[in-house]
């Protein structure tokens, strides 16, 4: 049994002159530690996916469930990470967070030394006092992922967190994501269009075709790949194989539309 | 070593460059202010404008002097002036908890959203009438004046700001699960302060303009009654005297306000 479970789910959206279906017939199977990533071009449905299985969206038809439980009831079980940081320009990066368990009321002092452990793992101890835009873009990042472990969500849902960060900065984010999130054993689902990125730090990849979206082929990284950080990850073998591979598949999405 | 006390020299030199161009912007607002007052005393000493209408600064002055010594000035002045802080206050207050509430239901700001573009359209010291015949001819009708004048624009242009609040912030709240009521504490209103506190810039404008056409209205005192007794009597050099009080304190309630945004607005950007 997974540990989340995507049933059958269709999605469309209404507006005065159209009814734009965005996901037709999507299932899929995540289990527990898995890092899962959505590939495809804009328009195929990825983020509303990610909305539904955050609770964020309520699908035309279909289910998902969480360990056996319908995603609607459970609150606080999945952290949700943004294109930007999305950082609160004013409030110190503290307050920032600490947000999630404020709005909770979970405010305790386990809780609090434990945010603050976080951050300082993610080698920003001493910025607490700090605001956002005294911080560099990465940084702001980090923060951002600090904020959303915070309150230890059991499923990870990151939105192409890495696509406003320079190159650099996005390859050093990557290997440090990947390598908490393994650590602490988190689930995680990532969107994104940049193949790279999917092969590099996931364990299996969907690829979506547009209009509607559905998913179009299954990908299965190597262990070879997988045991790997993703910056060693981009530099082995298989990875260049793989690229191509699905370079073509993402050529033949494209021409078939 | 020899690099660095040049380096220094180039910093004094630009300080002393930035000194000396706001000493001159100092000395040329000097110069127009007593260009303009001495102008006027002359003009008027001579008589090619009239005196009767225009009056003179030392006119003024002795006024102001005279007012001062029996009190009277500060009396109208302090009615005045409250009844404005007030009205001011109670606009913008108004106008946010309104906007506040139009953001709660968007189904009622669908309805009420051609109601608010008529009151705002309509001008609102037309109903200085009613509104001393109801409340009676009080400091409360006054600074129901002044409060009304502000309110609806204030309403309008902060329920405005609430809407354009960047969504993403609110998913960030969605996602830890915060009720309408925390988005709304979290992110809506600290977004808004900026666009708040400038409303109140412009609330201190209207707020004047409301407490003097109240006073005109009720005439019992205040420096809006001053200015319609002394133009009654035909004493322009009261008139002036208010006016200029006026343009004094408007003045300094700006200023005010613009500290409070400084306070306010530390780390935004």
């Amino acid at each position: 049994m997974g540990f989340l479970k995507i049933d059958e789910i269709h999605h469309t959206y209404f507006t005065k002159t159209s009814a734009t279906t965005a996901l037709s017939n999507i299932s899929l199977e995540v289990k527990e530690g898995e890092f899962v990533s959505f590939l495809g071009p804009s328009g195929c449905g990825k983020t509303t996916l990610l909305s539904i299985i955050a609770g964020l969206l309520k699908p035309t038809e279909g289910k998902v469930t969480l360990e056996g439980q319908p995603i609607e009831k459970l609150d606080n079980q999945i952290g949700y990470m943004l294109q930007q940081d999305y950082l609160f320009p004013w409030k110190t990066i503290e307050e920032n967070i600490l947000l999630g368990l404020k709005l909770n009321n979970q405010l305790t002092a386990e809780k609090k030394s434990y945010t603050y452990k976080l951050l300082e793992q993610m080698g920003l101890g001493g910025v607490e006092k700090q605001y956002p835009s005294q911080l560099s873009g990465g940084m702001r990042q980090r923060v951002a992922l600090v904020r959303t472990l915070a309150t230890e969500p059991k499923l990870l849902m990151l939105d192409e967190p890495f696509s406003a960060l320079d190159y650099q900065t996005k390859l050093r984010l990557e290997d440090l994501v990947s390598d908490t999130l393994k650590s602490f054993g988190k689930t995680a689902i990532l969107v994104t269009h940049d193949i790279g990125e999917a092969i590099a730090m996931s364990d299996r990849i969907y690829l979506f075709s547009p209009k509607p979206g559905q998913i179009y082929k299954i990908i299965h990284v190597p262990d070879e790949l997988r045991s790997l950080p993703p910056f060693q990850a981009r530099n082995h073998e298989l990875y260049s194989e793989i690229f191509q591979t699905i370079w073509k598949e993402v050529e033949q999405v494209e021409t078939e539309q | 070593m020899k690099q660095n006390s040049k380096l220094e020299f180039l910093h004094n030199e630009y300080i002393q460059s930035l000194k000396r161009e706001s000493r001159w912007v100092r000395l040329y607002q000097l110069i127009i202010f007593v260009v303009f007052f001495a102008g006027w005393e002359l003009f008027s000493r001579n008589e090619w404008i009239d005196p009767l209408i225009f009056s003179a600064p030392s006119k003024i002055w002795n006024l102001f002097i005279d007012k001062i010594a029996d009190g009277s000035l500060f009396l109208d002045l302090g009615y005045t002036v409250s009844e404005t802080v007030l009205g001011f206050i109670l606009g913008t207050l108004l106008g946010t908890i309104l906007a506040a509430i139009l953001w709660w239901s968007p189904f009622l700001s669908k309805v009420l959203d051609p109601y608010l573009v008529v009151l705002n359209s309509m001008p609102k010291v037309a109903l200085g009438p009613i509104l001393i015949v109801a409340l009676g001819p009080s400091m409360t009708s006054i600074v129901a004046m002044g409060a009304i004048i502000s309110v609806i624009i204030t309403t309008i242009v902060v329920y405005t700001s609430f809407r354009e609040v960047d969504p993403n912030y609110l998913k960030v709240l969605q996602t830890f699960g915060a009720t309408r009521f925390q988005s709304f504490r979290e992110a809506i209103l600290p977004a808004c302060f900026p666009t708040i506190i400038s409303t109140l810039k412009v609330n201190v404008g209207l707020s004047w303009v409301g407490v003097i056409v109240g006073e005109f209205l009720v005439s019992k005192r205040g420096l809006g009654y001053m200015i319609i007794y002394g133009f009654q009597v035909f004493n322009f050099t009261l008139v002036l005297l208010s006016l200029l009080v006026i343009a004094v304190f408007a003045t300094i309630m700006y200023q005010l306000v613009d500290l409070l945004e400084k306070k306010l607005i530390k780390n935004g950007s």
